[in-house]
């Protein structure tokens, strides 16, 4: 088994964020991660990715030209790196900034009103949960036990009124895919 | 023990900090910022001393400074700003002084780019700066061997009274990937005697100096240098072979390509083909005689150097360990570009079809 | 017999090697007077420049680091942070501070570090054979001016106890020189309270000394010393540029 992930968007979209909290719960769960930003000047406001492998062995590159899922938060991110998913791949897409469709005939499209649903349970902030639930129930690499225990070591003392949101966010995620 | 997740930059700092790094000084520069950023904050907090200094220069001639009064001291910087050290690094060399050096590598010449490239192979292991020495340079391929390396490089920097690089690449530097911090083999090191501390008694002065004005001394101290990099040269190799006891094509590579073509490894072998990888880990001292044995065994075929460089660097070492033994082609990508998976198998492939 | 006079015990018995009429060996004598009588020969760590005085190593009886040119600031950074306990000085002249390390010594004012600086200013490079220094007079003659400095080509030479004084984390700066008995009491003076204020922790303290090059001036000693008075002062005025308590940390 090995995931080669990219995720774009904007610069504080929180893209490097899902990957983190990818490759943080692939390592709870013992797979072999790798997290690698790009970096320069896009993240001064354009767009920033980040490539994440979650793997059953060690990881040799952690950087890759195909991909096996895409999570694409803007626009330029799925103009940019449609192309480089593998055929029968996953291409995630956060719908409420997203207005185009996948062209791909030959991948899976999932489309994710992040935006809409972390209003819905109560802060913009958490659309990253809902994106993460998303590629959670979809991929089934990572159980969702691992998530939510990781949610509850992100929050901790004053912050763990946090945690009953991201929790609620996540599965709100997990609920967009059939 | 605990797996934990560190950012390249951030786990080679506090790598250093475990280590009993006593000093840092730094200056900004992408892709390595985060190390000046993480020693700023965390080297008060153990008591220890944080300079942000006004320029590259200035940093390694204050390690010059705080490593000749007998302290732990490291400097680090990409590329450009590793230029601007040469100067103190060879009369920290001169004096022998101990001190780690720190280059997450990014695409030159000049400005070049910040992304990730090899090409200071030749300023790390030529010395780099005026006059004849050498620095050991230990080069990681992962996160896990940076934080390894910079550990035992202030052992090694102290053993033999010599700079020690740690030769990373922006990849390394800004990647996160699982570590374990496991005890790193510390070393029996000698008193640092010649330490100018002040006297506190001591009938004579101690002087940290790379002057020697007269030609008979300047070249007896060469011969000493020389000497001891022997010394270093028959201690301190290190290699890693991978799938090398039936492979036809060897892959040549260090670093961030090393581990690329592992993954390039792995497909060719599902495929069929005899391939393995002979990967430097010190590049100065270089093993050039496991090298020179491995071109000599009958089932190897050839060689395939893969840097991120444009014509290789590395090459040159490999070519006159090889010795004309065997062929050896090349791969590389410059000013920032990675060489792919792809790529790699491709070359190797294709190499081996040419050879047949 | 009584002894009236002996050679100081922060000098070493090595034979100067520089030119006669040079300031360069009475300067030496006063720093180590200054360090004898403050009882911290066991402690100093003094860093040396490239320049003339490139051996000092050789003449200070305390332990003494020898820096890249212009670096000695950076050098002296390193050691006082990691021994902020330990006195420690640097001795450079105006090619080593004023031109090749303006940066270091800057930065090191700026920083406050807790080092003192002499600063031996003769108008030229001396060890490379007399070219022409940042401190160099308009219309002095150099082998890089031979027809004498001017401002069109070269600028206005550099007052660096001045420029230096603007600094807060300077809090001593002052310009002495040695060309008779009474500058000389001065001169050590300073020195001994660029020490002292170091030794209270107060910040950076500077001495700049103007110096004869007879050598490389083209004159006899006397000469030399007459040509100091007579050019070199009225450009580079002697006397306490800057003197204060430690600044106190302010964010406006």
């Amino acid at each position: 088994m090995k995931k080669e992930i990219i995720i774009s968007g904007f610069g504080g979209q929180g893209g490097l964020a899902i990957g983190k909290n990818l490759v943080e719960a692939g390592m709870a769960e013992g797979l072999e991660v790798t997290w690698a930003p790009s970096y320069g000047p896009e993240m001064r406001g354009g767009t920033a990715n980040c490539s994440v492998v979650l793997s059953d062995k060690p990881v040799g590159s952690p950087v890759f030209a195909r991909y096996t899922e895409l999570i694409a938060l803007n626009e330029p991110s799925l103009v940019k790196f449609e192309a480089g998913v593998v055929p029968g791949g996953t291409v995630f897409i956060n719908s409420d900034v997203v207005t185009d469709k996948v062209s791909r005939p030959d991948l899976k499209a999932v489309y994710v009103p992040c935006s809409t649903i972390a209003e819905e349970v109560g802060n913009p902030k958490v659309s990253n949960m809902v994106m993460l639930g998303a590629y959670v129930a979809e991929t089934k690499i990572l159980k969702p036990e691992t998530i939510e225990s990781m949610i509850h070591s992100m929050f901790t003392g004053r912050k763990a009124k946090f945690v009953p949101l991201n929790i609620d966010a996540f599965h709100r995620g997990m609920e967009c895919v059939k | 023990m605990e797996k934990e997740l560190w950012k390249g930059n951030e786990a080679i700092a506090e790598a250093a900090i475990r280590a009993g790094c006593d000093c840092f000084f730094g200056y900004p520069i992408t892709p390595q910022s985060e190390v000046p950023e993480y020693m700023s904050l965390h080297m008060p907090e153990h008591g220890k001393v944080f300079v942000q200094s006004e320029s590259e220069v200035a940093a390694i001639n204050m390690v010059y400074g705080a490593a000749g009064a007998g302290m732990r001291a490291m400097t680090s910087s990409s590329s450009p700003g590793v230029s601007l050290k040469q100067e103190g690094i060879t009369y920290i060399a001169g004096a022998e002084l101990p001190c780690v050096i720190v280059n997450c590598m990014r695409g030159g010449p000049g400005l070049g780019t910040i992304q990730p490239a090899q090409g200071d192979y030749f300023q790390a292991t030529r010395g780099g700066g005026n006059g004849d020495y050498r620095t050991v340079v230990l080069a990681p391929s992962n996160v896990q061997e940076a934080v390894d390396f910079v550990q035992e490089a202030f052992d090694i920097a102290d053993q033999y009274r010599n700079p020690v690089v740690v030769l990373a690449d922006g990849l390394i530097g800004q990647m996160m990937e699982p570590i374990v911090w496991h005890e790193v083999p510390k070393r029996k090191l000698p008193p640092k005697d010649w330490a100018t501390t002040g006297k506190h008694g001591r009938d004579h002065t101690n002087v940290v100096n790379s002057l020697y004005i007269d030609p008979a001394e300047c070249d007896d101290h060469n011969h000493h240098l020389d000497a001891k990099y022997a010394e270093i040269t028959k201690n301190e190799v290190r290699f890693e072979e991978r799938d090398c006891d039936d492979a036809e094509l060897v892959f040549t590579a260090y670093g961030t390509p090393a581990r690329i073509a592992i993954t390039a490894i792995e497909q060719l072998r599902e495929e069929g083909y005899k391939v393995g990888l002979f990967r430097p880990i010190t590049l100065w001292p270089f093993p050039e005689k496991p090298l020179h044995e491995l071109a000599a065994a009958g089932h190897v075929k050839q060689f395939l150097d893969v840097e991120m460089s444009s014509s290789g660097q590395m090459i040159d070492d490999i070519r006159l360990a090889v010795e004309g033994q065997k062929p050896i082609s090349f791969l590389g990508h410059a000013g920032g570009v990675m060489p792919t998976v792809e790529e790699m198998v491709e070359a190797a492939k294709k190499a081996l079809k040419e050879a047949k | 017999m009584a002894i009236v006079y002996q050679k100081s015990a922060g000098l070493t018995d090595k034979e100067l090697h520089y030119c006669p009429g040079c300031n360069h060996g009475i300067i030496h004598k006063l720093v180590a007077e200054v360090m004898d009588e403050l009882g911290i020969l066991d402690t100093t760590i003094g860093v040396c420049p490239v320049g003339c005085s490139v051996f000092a190593y050789n003449y200070f009886n305390c332990d003494m680091q020898e820096a890249a040119h212009g670096r000695a600031p950076a050098v002296a950074t390193g050691i006082k942070r990691t021994h902020p306990n330990s006195p420690v000085f640097t001795y450079q002249g105006d090619g080593d501070l004023a031109s090749i390390g303006c940066a270091e010594i800057t930065h090191a004012a700026m920083r406050g570090e807790k080092f003192t600086t002499i600063f031996v200013n003769n108008a030229i490079y001396g060890m490379t054979g007399g070219q022409m220094a940042p401190t160099t007079l308009i219309g002095q003659k150099a082998t890089t001016c031979p027809l004498g400095r001017t401002k069109e080509q070269a600028g206005m030479p550099i007052r660096m106890a001045e420029m230096l004084s603007t600094l807060d984390g300077c809090v001593y700066a002052e310009r002495v020189c040695v060309t008779d008995i009474p500058h000389l009491n001065k001169a050590k003076a300073a020195i001994k309270k660029a020490f002292q204020k170091q030794l209270a922790g107060e910040g950076f303290t500077f001495v700049e000394v103007l110096s004869t090059c007879p050598t490389n001036w083209g004159m006899t000693p006397l000469k030399a010393k007459e040509w100091l008075t007579d050019n070199m002062i009225p450009y580079y005025p002697l006397g306490c540029i800057k003197d204060i308590d430690a600044p106190k940390a302010e964010v406006k």
